[in-house]
């Protein structure tokens, strides 16, 4: 499974997440999380249609099967990878 | 677990009272159901902060954050349900669960307000937004739609046309709520369209924004085919003012008619024991300073109630 992580410096609640992101990595080493800042990687947030941010997208054997738009908690992100 | 006190919401108003109660001794734990820092998050440079001049909503925020939680103030991420009133205190639902307190903060701020269309909560974020500065990135070199007639509105609509191709700024009245001066950059912009006066009638597009109908107002005195409006767009940005999120506090405690708790400057609710801080509190002056004035009286209020 692998969390992508759409973020860009300019978005604050992207900021204010940094840190439960910190945490999730931690609590799970299983998940690979990508950190896609969309004003470096245009193509990327593109690709995946996000046009708000912070959202995370969840692959599972490179396809999406779940996402999450706004600055989401420990728990709820444990949710989304469950 | 019995909590002293329990706040709700975790924007300055909400962590300057967990500083307070803490450092009284009290023990705090702070509810948040979205983002923690509250609305000022969004703003890039702060210059109305004393003593620290230009600094971010991120920073400060994050700062007191650290600040109530060194304290020894909790944090939890969830979103309040609902508060009921028990024999000796409160029960406070959450999504997740229920917890305790002894007496109740609401510094739950103000939301921005949604146009109440179809399908808009699922269009959010693949197209309708709220915030401009968040989200005008993703519009570049694209059409797009501003609804509003306030100062941020018209802010919006000047931020977006340096970046998008084309800003259809949607209002229901032909005179604007917002400043003159604005309104004049604006009519300059060869790439801003002003329809008025038009509200919003339906969001188009399937898995994302395509475009919005919109109505004429007072349309039955215009011929038919002029009635409506078909705005070809990628982007609809909604800045139709904010509201306090209060109505599951409605049997509580006092609101008035626009739904802000009513309290004087003693942050004291109709309801004994529960206390407001910041916005959602019915004043005339919201700014970040007075949040926080707000925070500490609520807390120092707390105190009295529970020694």
């Amino acid at each position: 499974m692998e969390l992508l992580d759409f973020y860009a410096d300019w978005c604050g609640p992207c900021q204010m997440m940094k840190p439960t992101m910190e945490e999730f990595e931690k609590a799970h080493p299983e998940i690979k999380v990508t950190a896609v800042n969309i004003d470096e990687q245009e193509e990327l947030a593109e690709k995946y249609g996000v046009s708000s941010i912070p959202c995370i997208v969840v692959l599972k054997d490179g396809e999406e099967v779940n996402r999450a738009v706004g600055v989401q908690s420990l728990k709820k992100l444990e949710k989304l990878v469950a | 677990m019995k909590y002293d006190v329990v706040i709700v919401g975790a924007g300055i108003a909400g962590l300057t009272a967990a500083i307070y109660a803490r450092r009284a001794e009290k023990s705090v734990l702070v509810l948040e159901g979205k983002v923690p820092g509250g609305q000022i998050i969004n703003t890039l440079t702060i210059e109305n902060w004393p003593g620290d001049m230009g600094v971010s909503g991120v920073e400060l925020m994050q700062k007191i954050q650290k600040q109530a939680m060194e304290l020894g103030a909790e944090i939890e991420m969830e979103e309040v349900e609902g508060i009921q009133k028990v024999d000796d205190g409160f029960v406070v639902k959450t999504e997740d669960g229920e917890y305790e307190a002894r007496a109740i903060i609401l510094a739950v701020g103000v939301e921005d307000k949604k146009l109440d269309l179809a399908r808009e909560d699922e269009l959010t974020g693949k197209g309708v937004s709220y915030c401009a500065t968040c989200d005008g990135a993703f519009y570049k070199d694209k059409p797009v739609v501003v609804i509003g007639g306030g100062n941020t509105a018209l802010y919006d609509a000047l931020y977006l046309s340096d970046i998008v191709s084309k800003v259809y700024l949607v209002h229901r009245r032909n005179e604007f709520r917002g400043d003159k001066a604005l309104v004049n950059k604006l009519r300059q912009r060869e790439n801003v369209e002003f329809v008025t006066p038009f509200v919003p009638e339906e969001l188009l597009g399937e898995d994302k924004i395509t475009g919005i109908k919109v109505k004429m107002v007072d349309s039955d005195k215009v011929r038919a085919g002029d009635k409506y409006r078909f705005l070809e767009a990628d982007g609809v940005f909604v800045a139709i003012g904010k509201k306090p999120q209060t109505a599951m506090f409605a049997e509580l405690m006092e609101l008035d008619d626009k739904g802000y708790i009513v309290a004087g400057e003693d942050c004291k609710t109709s309801c004994p024991g529960v206390f407001v801080a910041g916005d959602c509190r019915t004043k005339s002056v919201r700014q970040l300073v007075t949040a926080a004035g707000d925070g500490a009286v609520a807390a120092e209020a707390v105190i009295n109630y529970l020694d």
